[in-house]
């Protein structure tokens, strides 16, 4: 036993310098060189430099002047996030969905995308699919007393389309443009 | 499916299956220690951790010194992770003042990640500090998995050496598995998530004012360093508690990919390593054939499970289409099944959607990934020696048939070879179906469900089949933050994990100990089509028929009582 004690003990020790020390400060200083933006949470300013939140993490948008993001298991919370994890056969789920479904329902739109009614894995997705962001283009547009063709503009340079991935549109950057679009 | 779902799947079959070969003979040479184009830059640091260990390299162990080393590494890794999870308040990096775990939780949590399992009954950016999460998590990820590497060469020694009294040196395997296997790819890794947006910083939480005016707080740490260990070394547990979905821990459908690839690459490589060893690729084919077809057929059920809409959703009000509660919108279905399919075939338990809300039989194709005992592709070296027990098995069972001694590559299975497969036999059922059974029964286990009806069963039968096979994903509902749970699920990683490495360590010593035996016409020849088959069935017979009746009462009850 005793003789297995150094080489164990030791070795350990050394993985921990070496894995756990010298690793995630090489990344870190490699990172912060050649990726400063994405390793300090991809944050978004405004013209002042005062932190508006980050690219990547949902804010909760209300009012009909901004776009939606998809509802929150956690109510947006980041320390800790959290997700609903209702199983499908959960009656619960079926409640939630169907009462949001009567609330967000436009008339003459059809039946109301699925992102708007289920929470996320997250409860932090920043993004929506377009359609999800379509359905709710008349509301916005009007609210802002904005032609919807600009609207619907700004929404389709915001369209992001990986080739291993479903499109998607950061709701946080679309609504900041949407700012800028009123001022 | 549309084209970028045939982009992601063609995407992620290249990016595991081509660099095998090439990768799997990089691991042939590291593990025997041969030079490589790394040996210039880790040759020294090796030699250095060697000589202040006091350890010669060239000595040998017998399979008996091996697992004692392994264990006396593994208590050492357990009670110092352990410490640091307790004391993390008065250790550094603790930027959030952040309390130390409550003491069944750090044993859960110590075991969890020293046994490669990585299941995690807290959430890390509001109970874990940096220092914790950097020298205490990152680096079982790394040996956890390294030690799951050296039990596999040992056995691959076992089978191709002849008359040896010596399997090799576990610190000298576990030293080079860790510098040379895996911390280059992780440093690669690491570097190609912070591009695509994952954090790597100390820096403390950014408290941000919103568009509308509300406060913010938005977690940060050394992330990316921690995501790419996760991944390339099976483990899975999340530096943020909803692990993979989280867009800091996975930002973007690249990111997915490359986090998914990176599940399997070392796994399937190791076949190939395998292959080298016993001077016969055919060998090494023939078992990815089997994991392949094991793989399609998990992930195609997957697949169309998972298109059909909920019927419990049915309204004029709701889009009717593939159900959404628990994903990323920048994953889409394909995305989340494939990494469901991927994380339970191979032991890693990292999750991108929340398995608790997929359909049933989604559900039901992660629990038998798990219950065949993770030897798809499987954890690092985990999954092989998994997978190469099943060989001896569908070896033996070959040669009941045509009443002949059974021999796998030139090696007579006698006694004790069955008697120790045997046992390995027997971990999953104990780990899932007797602990399992205690929980089902008891009052206080059973309050941990969230969800009514057959599905709560579902969440304590997955809670035990993630802990014993060494998994780690989790049907979340379920509040695992009990005394209870925290203990029982520890003791089921520890069945899960030296359950199978005792027995497999003793194999592969009574298995180097004998002569080779010519392979003449009566041996069965163990690379063809046939064989595969056996392989195969073995497989789902031996694991589906245990657990037949705790999937009917759980996932397959559900899918009826939803009417699908």
């Amino acid at each position: 036993m005793t003789t297995f004690l150094r080489p164990a003990l030791s070795l350990m020790l050394l993985m921990t310098a070496i894995t756990g020390v010298i690793y995630p400060l090489t990344v870190t200083g490699i990172a912060q060189l050649a990726f400063p933006e994405q390793a300090n949470g991809s944050l978004v300013r405004d013209n002042t430099g005062k932190v508006l939140g980050s690219a990547l993490i949902a804010q909760d948008f209300s009012g009909d002047g901004w776009f939606h993001p998809r509802p929150s298991a956690g109510a947006f919370a980041t320390v800790a996030s959290s997700a609903s994890n209702l199983a499908p056969s959960n009656p619960a789920l079926a409640t939630r969905v169907k009462d949001s479904a009567a609330q967000l329902a436009v008339p003459g739109q059809g039946p109301v995308p699925l992102a708007l009614l289920t929470t996320s894995g997250s409860g932090l997705d920043p993004h929506l699919p377009p359609e999800a962001i379509r359905y709710q283009l008349a509301r916005v547009a009007a609210a802002r007393s904005l032609p919807v063709q600009a609207v619907e503009q700004l929404v389709a340079e915001h369209i992001e389309q990986p080739l291993v991935g479903p499109p998607v549109v950061n709701v946080l950057l679309l609504n900041r443009a949407l700012a800028q679009l009123n001022n | 499916m549309h084209s970028y779902d045939y982009g992601l799947i063609l995407a992620f079959f290249a990016l595991v299956l081509l660099p095998a070969p090439w990768l799997g003979r990089f691991y042939y040479k590291v593990m025997e220690g041969q030079r490589t184009w790394l040996s210039p830059v880790l040759g020294p640091v090796e030699k250095v951790c060697y000589r202040i260990a006091g350890v010669d390299p060239a000595t040998e162990q017998s399979w008996q010194k091996y697992t004692l080393a392994l264990l006396v590494f593994n208590l050492v890794g357990f009670v110092l992770l352990f410490a640091i999870l307790l004391l993390q308040q008065y250790l550094p990096l603790n930027p959030q003042q952040l309390p130390g775990q409550e003491w069944t939780q750090a044993f859960n949590t110590a075991v969890s990640f020293v046994t490669n399992t990585n299941w995690q009954s807290y959430s890390g950016e509001a109970s874990l500090s940096y220092f914790s999460q950097m020298a205490g998590l990152t680096v079982q990820n790394f040996v956890s998995a390294a030690t799951g590497l050296a039990v596999l060469v040992a056995l691959c020694r076992g089978i191709s050496r002849r008359s040896a009294h010596t399997l090799g040196n576990f610190w000298v395997d576990m030293t080079r598995a860790t510098l040379y296997g895996l911390l280059p790819l992780c440093l690669v890794l690491a570097l190609f998530l912070v591009w695509q947006g994952v954090p790597q910083t100390f820096a403390h939480y950014v408290n941000a004012v919103t568009l509308q005016g509300a406060d913010q707080v938005i977690p940060l740490g050394p992330a990316a360093s921690q995501i790419a260990i996760k991944q390339l070394g099976t483990n899975g547990g999340g530096f943020f508690g909803v692990n993979s979905a989280h867009p800091f821990e996975n930002p973007s459908a690249w990111s997915n990919l490359f986090e998914l690839a990176s599940i399997i690459l070392i796994p399937v490589a190791l076949v190939f390593t395998f292959g080298h060893y016993v001077k016969d690729l055919r060998q090494s084919r023939a078992i990815i054939a089997c994991m392949l077809a094991l793989f399609l057929i998990g992930g195609g059920t997957a697949l169309y499970a998972e298109y059909q809409p909920n019927p419990a959703l049915n309204s004029p009000l709701v889009e009717q289409s593939a159900p959404l509660e628990g994903k990323e919108a920048r994953f889409g279905t394909t995305g989340s099944v494939l990494w469901t399919e991927t994380t339970t075939s191979a032991s890693n338990g990292s999750v991108n959607a929340m398995h608790d809300s997929l359909n049933p039989l989604t559900g039901m194709v992660a629990l038998v990934n798990m219950m065949v005992g993770e030897v798809i592709f499987g954890g690092v070296g985990a999954g092989l020696y998994g997978m190469l027990l099943n060989v001896l098995i569908a070896v033996f069972l070959a040669g009941l048939m045509i009443g002949r001694t059974p021999e796998y590559l030139g090696k007579k299975l006698q006694a004790r070879e069955v008697q120790l497969l045997v046992v390995t036999l027997l971990v999953m059922p104990v780990g899932v179906l007797v602990l399992g059974s205690i929980a089902a029964v008891l009052p206080s286990a059973v309050a941990s469900v969230s969800n009514p009806g057959p599905h709560g069963f579902s969440q304590v039968l997955y809670a035990f089949t993630s802990a014993s096979a060494n998994n780690g994903s989790a049907f979340a509902g379920l509040n695992a933050n009990t005394p209870f749970y925290n203990l029982m699920l520890g003791l089921g990683m520890l069945i899960g994990r030296f359950g199978y490495i005792l027995p497999v360590l003793a194999l592969a010593g009574s298995l180097a100990l004998k002569k080779s035996a010519p392979i003449g016409q009566n041996s069965f020849p163990t690379h063809g089509p046939l064989f595969v088959a056996l392989l195969t069935v073995t497989i789902l017979l031996v694991g589906g028929l245990t657990f037949l009746p705790t999937l009917a009462l759980g996932p397959i009850a559900e899918h009826l009582t939803l009417g699908f």
